[in-house]
């Protein structure tokens, strides 16, 4: 390579550095950790659609992937543990213009935020939920989280899980989403296609991203590195679009089922409350305009 | 700027506090309120999802008070003014989103018409034991405002006031009713929009590159910016700098936290209000707040017939607390006479204030009724004994 190579190398932006906060990286993640392919693909799925990247706005809980909001060059939100389906909900129904997706980890939206996931699902709340799910509360060093498969060690269950864990596809679509589907973070391009697809939907749209946690998860099980885990995705995970999603829990280093579960019309929590206001209020009813509830001189 | 008409009910009405609340908010110009049903501070919210779809504004029943605060604090950074309504057990669910609001400086009102407590405790009676959980419930160093309206007529122009300095601060602002002010019913007088005045949420001049959330500019508070405007902003809960990006230092920490304190303490002269009578040569001054200070003042009335010159201080403004006022007077009375339906809250921040001057008379009470105003009367009339 020419020293003039090497100079227009260090020059070239990354293809999706203008939707990152570069001024932020490096980030906190691991070595081989997933997220960071997530969020690739979350960048190339935005850069891909041509969303108003103005009207886009990202809320985080807690956690490792709780950080994600922090590096997306969108109007950003890192809220509370738990919390960011709440706070997203009360940012899309003051401006109803903007296109809102929660980007969080499995203990984040499903422990703790386990209620409002489930009631933003029945609403069919207009937002797009990422979830990561390393199958481990990483951020405090391995505990059991409702994801940890059945027999997994985690730091507070060290010698083996016993609970039962949830089935997320399964509980987002028995709660009402009208787009769910899985992938693992070796799915790149087809997770990019599901997320592009996912923007140009409405309602509740959950996508579940299985990754690996190398730090944590992987050295607790003896999985290896992250790059064992990708392989183990590539031998272990099929591809059954439209499964019955009651057939896709996750058992301890068994078969991954991936793919497009569900994909429904459905009226939005702002769309039903129109219609309604609409038929029961006729011309007396005042929508939310697009633009929010700002009140101003 | 003045009150948008479309949110003001202009009349005279025969409300009770929280029907009067509820339109003090939308009077204000709030028009996203979550919540989630508790006695006694449901008609709050009552009044206003019948009244919101006919203004532009949204309600919607959260599946509990963690979301209802969550949903406010969401809602309060599109620029559209926000509320939530509770009590006791709610308000101690709403604590972790308070302090999310306090560190994302995000304008918004917090409703509490308390009742008794602890833990489920007197959900219809009434109680004023959550001063303190109102002013630190929520970890962390912070300052909030809090505020106590004494009848429904309060309820309603004191709403507006708590809007408008959640607006002028940044902060969440506590609205501190009493099961009795909430649920009495008495004659509401709303006035026409043109002559109430509202705070708007000010939007930051700069342009998009050059502002900061958090930058200060030499002043106490920064300007704000909603999501949607291609600010392409940051906020987090963590310590964080002007930026609004975390860093995890001491020096950081104490930049974020002194700012969080600073910004309210700096301005408490502003910010306290208070009624005061008869402080001039007064021998003995009661201080009390919400539905305790109207059955003080008949205690006030037995005791000055007995030609005890007594004076009255009643809180509006609770958070922060009228530190110097207390200061000034401890040197010329024989005491402070503190009547509040708990066992001592505010009546200690009259004692810290008074220095040793001025004894600091409780009249406490667990709650569950007002005060007998003969007890506020023997303690008055202990102190000049």
């Amino acid at each position: 390579m020419s020293a003039t190579t090497t100079a227009e190398a260090t020059t070239l932006e990354h293809p999706i550095a203008p939707y990152l906060r570069m001024d932020r990286i490096p980030h906190i993640w691991c070595p081989t950790c997933g997220i960071g392919t997530v969020v690739k693909c979350y960048a190339t799925a935005l850069e891909g659609t041509a969303v108003n990247l103005d009207k886009v706005a990202i809320v985080s809980g807690i956690g490792c992937t709780g950080r994600v909001a922090g590096y997306m060059k969108l109007d950003a939100f890192h809220s509370t543990h738990g919390r960011a389906i709440p706070f997203a909900t009360g940012l899309k129904l003051s401006r109803p213009e903007l296109q809102v997706t929660v980007f969080s980890g499995d203990g984040d939206l499903t422990g703790i935020g386990g209620n409002h996931f489930i009631h933003a699902a029945r609403r069919n709340m207009d937002l797009l939920v990422i979830l990561v799910n390393n199958f481990i509360y990483a951020m405090t060093g391995g505990q059991n989280a409702p994801t940890t498969p059945l027999s997994a060690r985690s730091s507070t269950m060290p010698f083996g899980n016993f609970e039962h864990p949830f089935n997320l596809p399964h509980l987002a679509a028995s709660c009402g989403a009208t787009y769910v589907a899985r992938w693992t973070c070796l799915h790149i391009r087809r997770l990019t296609r599901t997320f592009s697809e996912a923007m140009q939907r409405k309602g509740f749209r959950f996508i579940e991203v299985i990754t690996p946690c190398s730090t944590l998860y992987s050295r607790l099980n003896r999985l290896g590195t992250g790059l064992d885990l990708m392989r183990f995705y590539h031998d272990n995970a099929e591809i059954r679009h439209g499964a019955d999603t009651s057939e896709v829990s996750i058992g301890f280093q068994e078969k991954i089922i991936c793919g497009k579960f569900v994909d429904i019309e459905k009226p939005t929590f702002l769309e039903a409350k129109d219609a309604h206001y609409q038929k029961v209020l006729g011309e007396k009813y005042v929508p939310m305009p697009p633009e929010g509830g700002w009140i101003h001189e | 700027m003045k009150a948008d008409p479309a949110g003001v009910l202009t009349g005279v009405h025969y409300f009770d506090g929280d029907y009067a609340c509820g339109e003090g908010a939308m009077a204000a110009g709030c028009r996203f309120v979550a919540g989630y049903p508790i006695t006694p501070s449901t008609e709050v919210v009552e009044r206003v999802c019948r009244r919101f779809p006919l203004m532009g504004g949204t309600f919607i029943q959260m599946e509990d008070e963690l979301a209802s605060m969550a949903a406010v604090v969401g809602a309060a950074w599109t620029g559209t003014k926000s509320m939530t309504v509770t009590s006791g057990p709610g308000f101690s669910l709403m604590m972790e989103n308070i302090g999310l609001g306090a560190m994302m400086e995000t304008p918004c009102v917090v409703v509490n018409v308390q009742r008794g407590g602890p833990s489920t405790g007197l959900p219809t009676m009434v109680g004023q034991a959550d001063m303190m959980q109102a002013r630190w419930g929520s970890h962390g160093d912070y300052e909030l405002i809090a505020l106590s309206p004494q009848s429904p007529q309060e309820a309603f122009d004191l709403t507006v006031v708590a809007f408008n300095l959640s607006e002028l601060y940044r902060v969440p602002v506590m609205f501190m009713m009493d099961e009795c002010v909430g649920h009495m019913t008495e004659k509401v007088v709303i006035p026409e929009a043109d002559v109430i005045d509202v705070v708007p949420r000010k939007l930051t001049d700069k342009p998009p590159g050059e502002y900061w959330p958090y930058q200060l500019n030499g002043k106490d508070v920064p300007e704000n910016v909603r999501a949607g405007d291609g600010y392409r902003f940051h906020t987090t809960g963590l310590t964080h700098d002007y930026r609004g990006y975390p860093v995890m230092s001491a020096d950081c920490q104490e930049w974020n936290v002194r700012h969080l304190i600073d910004k309210i303490r700096l301005n408490v002269d502003d910010i306290v209000r208070y009624d005061a009578e008869n402080l001039d040569g007064a021998e003995v001054v009661v201080l009390a707040y919400g539905i305790t200070a109207r059955v003080t003042r008949m205690a006030i009335e037995m005791a000055q017939a007995k030609g005890v010159k007594v004076g009255f201080i009643r809180l509006i403004v609770v958070w922060p607390f009228p530190e110097k006022l207390i200061r000034s007077l401890a040197g010329q009375v024989k005491a402070f006479v503190v009547p509040e339906i708990n066992y001592g809250q505010v009546v200690l921040e009259v004692e810290r204030c008074a220095g040793g001057k001025a004894p600091a008379i409780g009249v406490s009470h667990g709650g569950g009724g007002v005060h007998d105003p003969n007890a506020i009367y023997e303690a008055i009339m202990g102190a000049v004994r």
